[in-house]
């Protein structure tokens, strides 16, 4: 007898049958409103320079704005400052991501380690960053280790936190189910403890990112020959508005594509989570 | 017509165990004690429990709740030590693990597939692909999972949850299973049908089962022999030995007037316990509030 032993199969979730479907569909017009309340918000703008209700030098009209922006990717300028930003952003991001997961699962795991660590992490944890910023040059020069190690500041802590806390949340069944079922330390650490705490640790990366992509602005302010912020702080010194607009909004963008594909990045490594 | 305590097979826990033994012993526990620290207070969950267990018996575990079943059990898996006493459990032949556990409650991954939970003691041992596929598919099938093996814990209802924890400790092929209210969340259909697929694997696999039940009826079905517990400290009130034979038809077996007289006999006994619970809990509370 081959009888199963479920007659009242019931689906209880539609993601289960056919291709899954975006669940955060957002109706048309919520849609619509986010894209049209800043175009609508620009042409205000736009109209009220024109209307000469706005001081130009200060708030230079949009079209101004794009039109710099243009010509600073003709000329490939903006494309070296763009470059300049994301690699030190990479490269800040993997120095702080890999040694905050190590240390905050290790944390996490091990009671003797947390009350070694935590003390130290979280005291230092309130140190404005920025304020590192001369430290650092001091100790890494000029050269692109500065930014860098600015930027791997800014990952490592919310990063380090979010883990530890992540790991020590996971329900202590989970641990007795793999020591039942014979998992190594290896193992509890793969199966049990990293996707227990993968929520929150990709909670903490997508904090870590913001505040990299911040700290990265400050760095390049300060002696530095290419990139973003020494775009900004460039263009400061010769009072030319438009381009420190452009690179504004050029951080903007970044930050916002960096969410997005943290948000898929997470989506990804948690299919579990009913979050996505 | 009333049967007498001793032809039923009730040993009272005084008795020295008389019966026949033809098969060897595979658990013993001797004189066993736990107490637990809580907020520097002790509590005593169990006090003094003395068992023994045949190799590829079902032992079924009653008592009121909060009378020390779960932790017996998470104390012979491994996962607690016991306070005083000790207990031994014979080594498995042949390479198979010592135990697995059907813990009480939720106690699948989350952040795992229906398959990949079930398949998780043999991926822990790293079995052969090929062994992994068709155990766990067989007992997926078993359990009414198979058209759910992708999905995730969340997407499946707490009965369909606790079917994934009972096939995975299946899976593992263990030498002992231990089976903490593996069917509270079903429904009666499904676990009368998961009663009648369990003693068709136990028939088929002589398994020695430690089962923990609330339920007196599902208690008798199974078991070869009861172990009643007393309410807090937990000790062992009773052992009753079930008298009948294998293989069982869990619906003929409940017809029978034996079968009704069993259930009347063990009801009785627990009666008591549970009305001894219920006032240390009124007790408890009225500490409480003073
Ligand atoms: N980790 C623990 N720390 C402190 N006390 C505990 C712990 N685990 C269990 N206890 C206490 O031990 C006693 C027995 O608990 P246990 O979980 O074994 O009961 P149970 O018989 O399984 O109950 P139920 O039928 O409700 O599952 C209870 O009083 C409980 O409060
Ligand atoms: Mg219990």
């Amino acid at each position: 007898m081959t009888q199963t032993l479920s007659p009242d199969v019931k689906i209880a979730d539609p993601a289960l049958n056919g291709p899954k479907k975006k669940k955060t569909k957002k109706g048309p017009s919520e849609r619509a409103l986010a894209v049209g309340t800043p175009l609508f918000l620009l042409l205000v703008w736009e109209l009220l320079v024109h209307a000469g209700a706005i001081d130009a030098r200060f708030f230079p009209a949009p079209s101004a704005i794009f039109i710099r922006m243009a010509d600073l990717m003709s000329s490939g300028v903006l494309w070296m400052h763009i470059w300049a930003s994301l690699q030190r952003l990479f490269f800040g991001f993997w120095l702080g991501l890999v040694p905050a997961l190590l240390l905050g699962v290790m944390m996490g795991l091990s009671r003797p380690i947390r009350a070694a660590l935590q003390p130290l992490i979280s005291g230092t944890y309130p140190i404005p960053k920025s304020a590192l910023l001369p430290l650092i040059l001091l100790i890494f020069g000029l050269g692109e280790m500065s930014k860098v190690v600015m930027v791997a500041i800014g990952v490592f802590y919310p990063v380090v936190l979010n883990t530890v806390t992540g790991v020590a949340q996971v329900s202590p069944i989970y641990y007795d189910v793999a020591k039942n079922y014979g998992a190594n330390k290896w193992k509890v650490f793969r199966t049990v403890a990293i996707p227990g705490a993968m929520p929150s640790i990709m909670t903490g990366i997508e904090l870590g990112a913001g505040l990299g992509l911040i700290l990265i602005a400050i760095a390049e302010m300060m002696g530095a020959q290419e990139g973003l912020g020494f775009m900004i702080w460039n263009a400061w010194q010769l009072f030319s508005v438009e381009t420190m607009y452009v690179g504004i909004f050029i951080i903007a963008v970044i930050g916002y594509a960096l969410a997005l594909l943290l948000a898929e990045v997470g989506r990804l490594l948690m299919p579990w989570n009913r979050r996505s | 017509m009333m049967a007498t305590n001793a032809e039923r097979g009730l040993v009272l826990p005084g008795a020295t165990e008389s019966r026949e033994r033809d098969n060897e012993v595979k658990i013993s526990v001797d004189h066993l004690s736990k107490q637990f620290d809580v907020k520097g207070r002790s509590v005593t969950a169990l006090d003094d429990i003395n068992i023994t267990i045949d190799k590829g018996q079902f032992f079924m575990i009653v008592g009121p709740s909060g009378c020390g079943k779960t932790t017996l059990l998470r104390i012979l898996a491994g996962l607690e030590k016991p306070s005083s006493g000790s207990f031994s459990i014979k080594e498995p032949d042949g390479s198979r693990p010592e135990n697995s556990m059907v813990f009480q409650g939720d106690s699948i991954f989350p952040w795992m597939t229906v398959w990949d939970n079930a398949a998780y003691g043999l991926t822990m041992r790293n079995a052969p692909k090929s062994e992994i596929k068709d155990t766990v598919g067989h007992y997926l099938d078993k359990t009414g999972l198979t058209a759910f093996a992708d999905a995730y814990p969340h997407q499946l209802s707490g009965g369909m949850r606790q079917r994934v924890s009972i096939a995975r400790a299946f899976s593992n092929d263990p030498d002992v299973l231990f089976m903490d209210e593996p069917f509270s969340a079903l429904d009666e259909q499904n676990k009368t049908l998961l009663h009648e697929e369990l003693l068709k694997i136990w028939d088929e696999t002589r398994k020695t089962v430690l089962f923990i039940t609330h339920s007196v009826d599902e208690a008798v079905t199974l078991g070869d022999r009861i172990m009643i517990m007393t309410s807090q400290p937990g000790r062992v009130k009773a052992f009753v030995d079930v008298p009948f034979e294998r293989p069982r038809d869990v619906l003929e077996l409940r017809q029978r007037p034996e079968y009704g007289e069993v259930v009347y006999d063990i009801w009785q006994q627990l009666k008591q316990e549970v009305n001894t619970s219920a006032e240390i809990a009124k007790e408890r509370a009225a500490a409480k509030v003073r």
